[in-house]
């Protein structure tokens, strides 16, 4: 029973990361109808910025709050540079980018910081809390992704400039005619899934450590969480990202053994794509013929 | 008095599709002009021209400035607020979201005020406020989008058929509204109908327009008289 208890507890600490992570692929996907595989790339080379920061000497959240704003500017930059002028390319043009954003990224990142795997540091002390259910970095890292969340739930809802975000997702054409700055929104979009993916991953990289390709297997159980959510619903995608976290933890300990995790994330988008396509929370499209 | 709005040569086109010949037309300061025409005349494409939603050429001025080829958005934000054809409706938001958008560009502190004037002519939207948008009906939505529009508190009104898909009391009821709302608020609107008696009663002037150009011009009262323009053109 304490092991179940353990297994749960530390589910939701990874899920937290892969709801972020999730909520990063829906808002741009919301905004494009695509799904930005570099996603997870921009979140790791965010984190090696936050490195980079801290042996700099700066404090840990000085470097963690500075990374978060460079990488808001880098996703500005990347949509404004490379996505903006795929508007209205067909759809394989547009996943070609996004691929070729993900080589990139990915090779940057092993170019300009080395392919070896580096310890990263953790801001919560390092001690097991509540009789050893769950560390410190657990703890605060749970803390962490759901003031994110929460503070990205609050914006959209209750922010002129949220609001307008959304608006220009889901109908660009009435959002220009109300004054909204279609461009600029998908735009912030962008810098702001970028900004809550370099938070995923710095509190993703004293678990798992920092290497170029740390994050390829946390986009897939992001994208995982997404589609069982619904790829249109983002509070879907941060329950989805959750659930996947439980789901694999508990899948891990006690059926298919931690070799074979990352199977259970590819069973579920399979799954969710036969049985359900929309996801639990996400709208049907029906279109009359 | 001025005109608030005039199109000299104005010409449009969808690719290469060209849709507005040159045409001229004015809206008067504070007054109700009409476009009318057969579907595919070019009315719709001319609203667009003027808010730079298609390819433009001419000249388009708007209190003097011109506004050809301006985005959208700058369009708007110098006072023109555009009722599209389908309504335009944030359908996955709330009334209340919808409303928020209209007032998007304004940053005085008296939008919550024009929300209680603006119920006074549509207390419908009131009641349904916190409902998401795409449960109303299409008498609701047409309220809906012409309350976003009059939240950008505009110069120019631009209505794109407002009595589409509607049944003929709640056209009556919807242009019943219009016409205090032309009363009360300082705005010029330009509508473009293919409803003619309607919108003729409506309307101070009209403007007739038949495959993307002008062929008759004129005030609405004498126009809705003229029985040969209304056999030939009008059909009613």
């Amino acid at each position: 029973m304490e092991g179940l208890i353990h297994q749960i507890i530390s589910g939701i600490a990874t899920g937290g990361i892969y709801a972020s992570v999730a909520l990063a692929l829906v808002m741009i996907y919301q905004a494009t109808h695509h799904i930005n595989f570099a996603q997870g790339e921009m979140a790791t080379f965010s984190t090696y910025i936050t490195l980079t920061f801290i042996n700099m000497g700066m404090p840990y959240w000085v470097a963690f709050l500075l990374a978060v704003v460079v990488s808001f500017i880098i996703g500005l930059a990347i949509e404004r540079i490379l996505i903006r002028p795929m508007t209205n390319a067909p759809i394989l043009s547009a996943v070609g980018v996004f691929v070729g954003l993900l080589l990139i990224i990915n090779s940057i990142s092993g170019w300009f910081f080395d392919y070896t795997i580096k310890q990263f540091p953790s801001p919560f002390p390092d001690k097991s809390l509540w009789g050893g259910f769950i560390s410190g970095h657990q703890l605060g890292s749970t803390g962490v992704t759901l003031a994110v969340l929460i503070a990205v739930y609050l914006f959209f809802r209750h922010t002129s400039l949220g609001l307008a975000m959304r608006a220009a997702a889901l109908n660009p054409v009435s959002s220009r005619l109300v004054g909204v700055r279609v461009g600029w929104m998908l735009a912030l979009g962008w810098g702001l899934a970028a900004a809550i993916g370099s938070v995923a991953g710095c509190m993703v990289a004293p678990v798992v450590f920092l290497d170029p390709n740390m994050m390829s297997g946390i986009l897939l159980y992001a994208f995982a969480g997404a589609l069982l959510g619904g790829i249109d619903s983002p509070l879907g995608a941060v329950l989805g990202g959750f659930a996947v976290g439980i789901i694999e933890n508990l899948g891990g300990a006690y059926i298919v053994g931690t070799e074979l995790k990352l199977t259970l994330a590819l069973v579920i988008i399979v799954s969710v794509l036969t049985v359900k396509p929309s996801g639990l929370m996400g709208r049907t499209v029906l279109s009359r013929v | 008095m001025p005109a608030l709005l005039e199109a000299k040569g104005l010409h449009a086109a969808y690719g290469e599709t060209k849709v507005l010949h040159g045409i001229d037309f004015v809206v008067e300061e504070g007054g109700v002009t009409a476009l009318l025409g057969a579907n595919g005349a070019g009315k719709t494409t001319t609203l667009r021209a003027i808010c730079g939603m298609v390819r433009t050429q001419g000249e388009l001025t708007l209190g003097g400035e011109s506004i050809l080829g301006m985005a959208t958005e700058d369009v708007v934000r110098r006072g023109v607020a555009h009722v599209p054809d389908g309504r335009g409706t944030f359908m996955e938001l709330t009334v209340e979201e919808n409303m928020r958008l209209g007032a998007y560009v304004r940053k005085d502190r008296e939008v919550e005020a024009d929300f209680e004037r603006l119920f006074g002519y549509f207390p419908r939207l009131k009641e349904r406020f916190r409902q998401q948008a795409g449960t109303l009906s299409g008498g609701e939505q047409q309220m809906l989008a012409i309350t976003r529009a009059l939240l950008l508190r505009p110069r120019l009104l631009l209505l794109d058929e407002p009595s589409f898909g509607l049944a003929p009391l709640i056209v009556k009821e919807i242009f019943n509204i219009m016409r205090r709302i032309r009363d009360e608020e300082r705005v010029s609107i330009l509508l473009v109908e293919q409803n003619a008696s309607i919108a003729l009663a409506f309307a101070e002037d009209a403007y007739l327009l038949e495959t993307g150009r002008i062929v008759v011009s004129g005030k609405a009262a004498d126009i809705s008289k003229d029985e040969s323009i209304r056999r030939s053109y009008l059909g009613y």
